[in-house]
């Protein structure tokens, strides 16, 4: 028990203290419009393009929020190596999936309703890996779907993540401190009868919007 | 009553007035309140908030300057570089502006190098940041990006870092009381900013350059900077000088940072944005509040160092 407690403290030191280095760093404030606050469960997914990314996300959580909110992340490259093992399950309790789906072991999709059933909210990248391309979002895989089929009772809250590319780009280690934003949309449900590629088209459309450059709001 | 101490009293007489007078305005107009009220209680609130890190920072002397406005270089800068056009080639660029720049030209300013000081920005950060940008071997944007972040270093950190820099000058008769001159710079540009908020919004009528900024009128800068001037000379009293020329200098520091804010305005214009960030409550970021000092700064420094040392 004494280990397990252990544990429970480590990620929740650890935890704070990302955060407060991603507030340091970003100077990140959450903007909600269309949803608030709140310790419900939920889904939150996301644009991805940089490890930053859950980090940032969760630092805009309140501490509570946080606490039963972890993010769902590659089982091939967070088992990698031992660092990145540690980090990704102790530090960061992160939900590993497998995302290669001829050598799997696990379905992604019961590793994930686990954590859910366990009580726990979830932050998830539907591109299903960094973008680092120009286009602005990438296509969504299937996940996002079945989760919002086999949990309608589970809010799922687009969230646009801002600039965190530039903080953090793919390969670097060290970030560069500049602003970040990061905007909670409000909730998309799956319409009665709405064919999945639909459904996701649509939660695609809504993260999209939420993209203030694409709006010209910013350069 | 020592210099510093007055000035104290004088700061928190101000900030209760102005309290008071927001608090009475607030309480007798119709609620909601306007947008305008709201923001001057905003505004109000943050003041008693960065007056509290000045005065925290005087305590602390020389180190505690340094270090506030080391942090305000980087506030501004962050602000700056995040609305600039960066690739993920600039990556090392970036991190050397804030982790190295940065904590080396206010350390020249601590050992009180002048010579490096004043040249190790404009001389040696000119040319190494190209010269490394060259060497990452992307070449899209090129002039663009550099140009880009030279003048963020130059804005940010080079002319914020004259405000400390006031402390290495050697004043004959004027030992030991440096922090006050400090006081005095802010106090006038700062103090020039309000009153042309407050003459602007009172007798504001002619635009100085509307597609620039629709706040800044003749009437706001005209007043602003006349009473800003007689600020001055009455404060005459922390500075080196007689009141005349202490008019005269607070004059010439307002209307630089006059300057300061109308080049902070066509940038925020161009990049489509209405404040630099949201730092502050009410005023909107670092740079909204800094950018009249940047300008003023190395201006005010350079006029003192020629003629009084």
């Amino acid at each position: 028990m004494a280990a397990i407690d252990y544990r429970r403290y480590l990620q929740s030191f650890s935890g704070s203290v990302l955060a407060i280095l991603a507030r340091a760093i970003t100077g990140v404030r959450p903007i909600w419009s269309g949803s608030s606050p709140s310790y419900r469960q939920r889904i939150y997914f996301a644009n991805h393009t940089s490890h930053g990314d859950f980090i940032l996300l969760s630092s805009c959580l309140s501490q509570e929020a946080r606490a039963h909110t972890c993010a769902v992340a590659g089982a091939d490259y967070w088992r990698s190596n031992r660092i990145r093992k540690f980090m990704a399950e102790v530090l960061l309790r992160t939900v590993l999936v497998e995302r290669n789906w001829v050598e799997r072991s696990q379905d992604p999709m019961v590793v994930m309703l686990d954590a859910m059933s366990k009580g726990q909210s979830l932050i998830i990248f539907p591109e299903g890996t960094r973008n680092m391309t120009d286009e602005p979002l990438l296509r969504f895989r299937s996940g996002l779907y079945n989760l919002a089929i086999a949990r309608p009772d589970v809010e799922l809250i687009p969230c646009w993540i801002e600039n965190m590319s530039r903080v953090l780009p793919k390969g670097a280690v060290l970030p560069v401190p500049l602003l970040c934003r990061v905007i909670f949309g409000a909730p998309v449900a799956v319409k009665e009868g709405e064919a999945h590629k639909d459904f996701l088209h649509r939660a695609r459309e809504a993260l999209l919007n939420m993209n203030p450059d694409a709006k010209g709001e910013r350069p | 009553m020592t210099e510093t101490t007055q000035l104290f009293l004088g700061l928190m007489g101000v900030l209760v007035t102005a309290s008071v007078v927001a608090g009475i305005l607030s309480f007798r107009s119709e609620k909601p309140l306007s947008s305008t009220l709201v923001n001057l209680n905003a505004r109000i609130k943050a003041w008693w908030i960065m007056v509290a890190a000045m005065c925290v920072a005087f305590l602390f002397g020389k180190a505690g300057i340094i270090v506030l406005f080391a942090l305000i270089s980087f506030a501004a800068l962050r602000e700056y570089v995040t609305l600039t056009h960066t690739r993920r080639s600039d990556h090392w660029i970036l991190l050397g502006m804030f982790a190295i720049i940065i904590p080396v030209q206010y350390y020249l300013i601590w050992i009180d190098w002048y010579g490096l000081y004043s040249i190790f920005i404009p001389v040696y950060c000119f040319l190494a940041m190209p010269a490394l940008t060259a060497l990452s071997g992307d070449t899209s944007r090129f002039l663009e990006r550099i140009s880009e972040q030279q003048w963020g270093i130059m804005l940010s950190v080079y002319c914020i870092s004259h405000v400390p820099a006031l402390i290495t000058l050697e004043i004959p008769g004027y030992e030991g009381k440096k922090l006050l001159l400090i006081a005095f710079l802010i106090a006038t540009v700062q103090g020039s900013d309000v009153l042309q908020y407050i003459f602007g919004k009172l007798f504001g009528k002619h635009r100085i350059s509307p597609s620039v900024s629709p706040s800044k009128t003749w009437e706001g800068l005209i007043g602003g900077i006349v009473s800003a001037s007689l600020l001055g000379a009455g404060l005459s009293w922390l500075t080196p000088f007689p009141p005349l020329q202490a008019g005269i200098l607070a004059a010439l520091a307002c209307i630089m940072g006059f300057f300061g804010g109308l080049v902070a305005s066509a940038i925020k214009r161009d990049r489509g944005v209405k404040d630099w960030g949201q730092m502050i409550e009410g005023h909107g970021g670092m740079l909204d509040r800094a950018d009249s000092l940047v300008f003023a700064a190395p201006v005010f420094f350079h006029i003192v160092r020629y003629t009084w040392t």
